[in-house]
């Protein structure tokens, strides 16, 4: 007779080897190496939680500590490789396989493993769409994961960086998985429930609150000059024209510079109500004046900012917020937010190519993809219009009866042609390409398709994709905002002033733009202290960003 | 250091009549720009003084461009580098030619 019920049983077993270190449901912070011993099997696949911020940091610690005769061969499927132990424990044999999604901290040591062949890679994923195998071939037996704090049941509490716990604890614990938490401290009551008890098997009483990475915080002193064009280019070629109410954007210093614009340039442009009113986006704390002007009606969060707290739960019309106040992010659902329910990504990358490829591997890094490949790309289960989009969609052209063509999300690249050290943005081939050759991959990580941008903005103006019409056209478009690189300079200049005159190419005094506005006096705060003052001293930045 | 000297004829002159003007410092990665009306309304000289070798094809493309897009005829300019990167001397030289039209 067939047996239906194997999980089940293994899953059983593994709770009662469990049970014998803890009681109830509670494990002491000594006794987690020994749980971790007892639950896992060689072989499991095991999601450990290394989110975009959040990191299950004493679980990690405590997983590499297991001995790899008892525990070896792991299948380690978890979206972000950002703490040294995700790594440690492919050098000892603890882990074989990896299927993940971002790497950034660790991106020198993972190319150098990858290199040397230490890693058994699977693929390196998007989020939405890694959390989508999390269902379908890549279901956890066990996971790893962190709260804020939990009661003896198993309550789960994880604050405002609930990032990918839900996703994570859906996919293990409802397919017969073993579901560990590691918390700050164990209560009598959670301020809210997020986890339901029923779902965590085990609780842990770390010996230190999970770390978090403030990932999103970027200082308005550093924001230079060219920055502050850049961002007034997009401000007027951009949101203006296409009226952008509903968007996400990147972690870099130029969308921080848009972001400290809103309330200056963008209120002389009369924009406030206009643009950039609803938002798929972590709390940026360079997004506080443009809220605190009236510009923002709505965000929704991948996660939390460090420092970010006290402000959000003041502001619980802008933020999703639980009954204890407090903000509730959830990565899946803003990933799909920002892919289906908004009509612009803006966010810069490394490098680009003549085609519009664009990566954010050098040889010697690689960082992952995150997010950016969902929010940046069209999505072609999209059925709702918006003005926005569908005149994107004309722009690309197309032939027919107009009810009939599908719009385009905006895709926008926002690069300097020149990044740190004078290393050229634009390049002949990228990167990723002998990244890919060296070890082996069939597909080059690339983070952006060139199908899916539609602009691109630098310094030297705006190259509308969307209008080009073909392959040439697209080249020159490209070349023709590239400034003074080696790409840019090999130009066709005939072609490229035929582009402008088409307005497929715009140069800031083709929009208008006053070079002497583009000055540091124009950026809504100046400094972190700045952003202090906007929230009413309710931002309360990191240690490491306060300078006074 | 290097020191380069560009010069350029113009068929656009500087409009206004500000005698000079000064935009930018010298600190890493930015630039000092000193504009001066002094030469003949169809004439552009642009000399550079700095620390980074070896750029010199750059800083002729970069001032070439700024002459053919901006008006700049009658300007002896003269630039204090600290290792700009060309879109911060694009960025400055501009800022300077619209300071000279006041």
């Amino acid at each position: 007779m067939a047996d239906w019920s194997r999980q089940r049983t293994s899953r059983d077993a593994r709770i009662a080897a469990g049970r014998a270190r803890a009681e109830g449901k509670v494990v002491a912070a000594g006794d987690v190496v020994a749980l971790l011993e007892a639950v896992l099997r060689p072989g499991d696949r095991v999601c450990l939680e290394g989110d975009n911020q959040k990191q299950a940091d004493g679980l990690a610690r405590a997983l590499a500590a297991c001995d790899p005769g008892t525990i070896h061969d792991l299948h380690m499927v978890q979206s972000g490789i950002v703490l040294p132990e995700h790594l440690d424990v492919f050098e000892t044999g603890i882990a074989r396989r990896l299927d993940y999604s971002y790497s950034g901290p660790q991106g020198a040591r993972i190319a150098r493993m990858l290199y040397a062949g230490q890693i058994e890679l699977g693929a390196v994923h998007t989020y939405l769409e890694l959390f989508a195998r999390y269902f379908v071939d890549l279901t956890p037996n066990v996971a790893l994961i962190a709260g804020v704090c939990a009661d003896r049941d198993g309550n789960l509490y994880t604050g405002p960086n609930t990032e990918d716990t839900p996703t994570v604890v859906e996919a293990t614990h409802f397919k017969n998985g073993v579901v560990i938490a590691q918390v700050n401290r164990i209560v009598d009551r959670v301020p809210r429930v997020d986890i339901p008890g029923d779902r965590i098997d085990f609780v842990v009483e770390a010996d230190r609150p999970f770390y978090v990475e403030p990932l999103f915080t970027r200082d308005p002193a550093a924001v230079t000059e060219t920055q502050i064009l850049i961002a007034m280019m997009a401000l007027k070629g951009i949101y203006a024209e296409y009226g952008i109410r509903r968007l996400n954007h990147g972690i870099g210093f130029g969308t921080a510079a848009i972001e400290l614009l809103l309330p200056t340039y963008g209120e002389r442009l009369g924009l406030k109500g206009k643009v950039a009113t609803h938002w798929a986006l972590n709390p940026h704390p360079t997004l506080i004046p443009a809220i605190e002007a009236g510009f923002v009606e709505q965000i929704h969060c991948f996660g939390s900012e460090v420092g970010m707290d006290r402000y959000i739960r003041e502001r619980p019309d802008v933020f999703f917020t639980g009954a204890d106040g407090s903000l509730r992010s959830n990565r899946a659902l803003c990933q799909t937010a920002g892919l289906y329910a908004c009509d612009m990504f803006i966010g810069a990358t490394l490098q680009i190519d003549l085609a519009g490829h664009s990566s954010t591997v050098t040889q010697s890094r690689v960082a992952g993809f995150g997010g950016a490949p969902n929010m940046g790309s069209d999505p072609h289960g999209r059925r709702h219009p918006s003005d926005t989009w569908l005149k994107a969609g004309r722009e690309a052209g197309g032939a027919g009866d107009p009810a009939l063509m599908r719009g385009r999300k905006l895709v926008v690249q926002l690069v300097e042609t020149f990044g740190e050290g004078l290393v050229p943005t634009f390049v002949e081939r990228l990167d990723a390409m002998e990244l890919a050759r060296k070890i082996g991959l069939e597909l080059a990580p690339v983070m952006i398709y060139g199908d899916d941008v539609t602009h691109i903005v630098t310094e030297e103006g705006i190259a509308n994709l969307l209008l080009c019409r073909d392959a040439d056209e697209r080249e020159q478009a490209i070349r023709g905002v590239a400034g003074y690189t080696e790409v840019g300079r090999g130009r066709d200049r005939a072609k490229v002033e035929a582009l402008r005159a088409r307005k497929i190419i715009r140069r800031p005094e083709d929009l208008g733009i006053e070079p002497l506005d583009a000055d540091r006096s124009l950026l809504a705060a100046r400094s972190i202290k700045d952003l202090v003052h906007w929230s009413g001293g309710l931002y309360e930045p990191p240690a490491k960003f306060r300078n006074w | 250091m290097e020191s380069l000297t560009f010069r350029h004829t113009t068929t656009t002159p500087s409009p206004g009549s500000t005698p000079r003007a000064i935009t930018g410092v010298v600190a890493s990665g930015n630039l000092e720009v000193l504009l001066e009306r002094v030469l003949a309304p169809d004439a552009c000289e642009v000399t550079i003084e700095t620390p980074v070798r070896g750029y010199g094809d750059v800083w002729e493309a970069v001032v070439a461009d700024f002459v053919a897009r901006g008006p700049a005829g009658g300007l002896r300019i003269s630039i204090n580098d600290g290792g700009a990167r060309p879109d911060a001397v694009a960025l400055r030289l501009a800022q300077g030619a619209r300071l000279m039209e006041a």
